[in-house]
């Protein structure tokens, strides 16, 4: 009994210590002063955590605005009220499942890369021997890739929406048939800029911060062996999948729930 | 001041959760000369390395490089210091994205503003201090060990640093690629009058090239002293090591509880 006492309460300061130790680990490398080849550093990140990661998202987002504007289109038709299938695909689009599911897929493609080649850099020494010449691997290593992240992953947003509503039209209009004027028409008058697509960024913004820091630091963190970087890459992609959803809750209830 | 020690350990104390490492070590690293860190394995050897190039935080103690406490330096100067300091790591740890070329170089891009031909006069000056001028296009996936450590080690003194940290430099080589290696730290050892410190098992190889010894064991300096007084030292402990008896006061048998009653126990708890 005691025991068990012991451990929870042990288990509970191991967890507070590893979240300071990621705070720490965040203010360290996130706004350390850019070096001069900062630059060419975060757009070749860009690259491989942005622009590799545009197929997978923009494949889910066409294919999300398709079976949104399938699903949709048969349960409005029953109420007359198919014209409002381009408010409706729009809303859900922009509100809640272009940045929840992006922000799911990046960590599934771009935090476990990042969590298993930081890991593997560690398990390799390269870091241990970037420190003894003189180069700070949380400014030369780490910076590039929290940033690379932190801007990826709302771009990618954009595009999952924006290729997610023209899976919608394709549905909605070219094949069921549906007026092409009500479907862009009724978006137009029904979507808010700071309402809709503002929140929609904000919370990719908070994803991508949340999501690229858990998968940087757990690589930075995690015991240099072979079990060590498969825990930690499973880890990444398990906590940042629960923080996305849970956090989205959090984040809709802030910004739609309180509306009267 | 040439006089004075390059390094000097003072009363360091480390240990990794319950397992105590050092015990109070004391070393001091003459200036110019090539200093041997031996011990059996596991005895913290490399953590000791770690200590002194600032990596790992002692519980007490203090390690002085030219008077300096680097364990009180903040950051930045920290990362400063280190540049006057070159570490050869026992798997090489060259950077896998970059090429042997560029390897070299990166000390030498990220520290100087020097113009392009210059980095390339001198990475090809180092890749030639080491013999592998001709692979430098190659990628470190390429190397084998022993080239990688011999590109390690042009890289580690790209900068000219004072002190070389050699982590255990002929682990896991054959009988060339060691010979090779042994020639090449002591030829360049001498020709830029550096300090080293090797840390080191392997004896022969090790004593060959040392002007000074410490021996480690038990969280504690067992034995110092030059080459030629350890091969006579009458202490058993270090006899056992250097001469590599296989048991000795440093027993062959991991701490264990007694055999007979191991054996008979059947592992179901009653």
């Amino acid at each position: 009994m005691i025991d068990s006492i012991r451990r929870l309460g042990r288990s509970g300061c191991n967890a507070l210590e590893s979240l300071g130790r990621a705070g720490g680990f965040l203010f360290l490398s996130a706004f350390a002063v850019p070096s001069r080849e900062g630059f060419g550093l975060w757009l070749r990140q860009m690259h491989f955590v942005g622009v590799l990661s545009l197929a997978i998202v923009l494949v889910s987002g066409l294919f999300i605005g398709m079976v949104l504007a399938l699903q949709g289109y048969t349960i409005l038709v029953e109420f007359g009220a198919e014209q409002a299938l381009g408010q409706m695909v729009a809303l859900s689009l922009l509100r809640e499942l272009a940045p929840v599911v992006a922000a799911l897929l990046f960590a599934g493609r771009a935090g476990s890369a990042l969590t298993a080649e930081i890991g593997l850099m560690k398990a390799t020494e390269q870091l241990s021997s970037m420190e003894m010449i003189g180069v700070d691997p949380l400014r030369r290593v780490v910076a590039p890739r929290l940033w690379a992240g932190f801007v990826a992953l709302p771009l990618l947003t954009v595009g999952f929406s924006v290729v997610g509503i023209w899976g919608g039209y394709l549905v909605g209009v070219e094949w069921l048939g549906g007026f092409e004027g009500s479907y862009w028409g009724n978006m137009q008058s029904s979507v808010e800029f700071l309402e809709d697509v503002g929140n929609g960024m904000i919370k990719s913004m908070v994803f991508a911060v949340v999501v690229t820091w858990i998968a940087v630091f757990q690589g930075y963190d995690l015991i240099p062996t072979s079990e060590g970087i498969s825990r930690a890459t499973t880890r990444t992609v398990v906590y940042s999948s629960l923080a996305v959803l849970g956090l989205d809750f959090v984040l809709t209830v802030v910004m739609f729930g309180g509306l009267s | 001041m040439s006089d004075t020690p390059f390094v000097v350990v003072e009363g360091l104390h480390f240990s990794r959760g319950e397992t105590e490492i050092f015990r109070g070590v004391d070393l001091q690293i003459p200036r110019g000369k090539m200093t041997a860190i031996m011990g059996p394995s596991g005895t913290g050897k490399t953590t000791l390395l770690k200590l002194i190039g600032g990596q790992l935080q002692p519980d007490a103690g203090r390690v002085l490089i030219e008077g300096e406490d680097i364990h009180a330096l903040p950051r930045k100067a920290l990362f400063t210091m280190r540049r006057r300091m070159g570490m050869l790591f026992q798997s090489g740890a060259l950077f896998s994205d970059l090429s042997v070329f560029e390897n070299v170089a990166f000390p030498l891009r990220v520290h100087t503003d020097l113009p392009e031909a210059m980095v390339r006069d001198l990475v090809l000056m180092k890749l030639e201090a080491v013999g592998l001028r001709g692979a430098r296009d190659l990628m470190p996936a390429e190397l084998s060990g022993g080239m990688t450590r011999r590109v390690a080690l042009a890289r580690a003194i790209a900068l000219d640093p004072q002190l070389i940290l050699y982590d255990e430099p002929f682990v896991g080589q054959d009988p060339i690629s060691m010979g090779v290696l042994v020639q090449l730290i002591k030829r360049l050892n001498e020709a830029l009058g550096l300090t080293s410190v090797v840390v080191s098992h392997d004896i022969k190889e090790t004593l060959s090239i040392v002007d000074y010894v410490y021996v480690i064991s038990d969280g504690e300096v067992m034995a110092h002293g030059t080459p030629k007084s350890l091969d006579v030292d009458q202490d058993p402990r270090v006899r056992q090591f250097v001469h590599g008896e296989p048991d000795g006061p440093v027993p062959f048998h991991y701490p264990a509880k007694e055999y007979f009653s191991d054996i008979l126990d059947t592992g179901v708890s009653s």
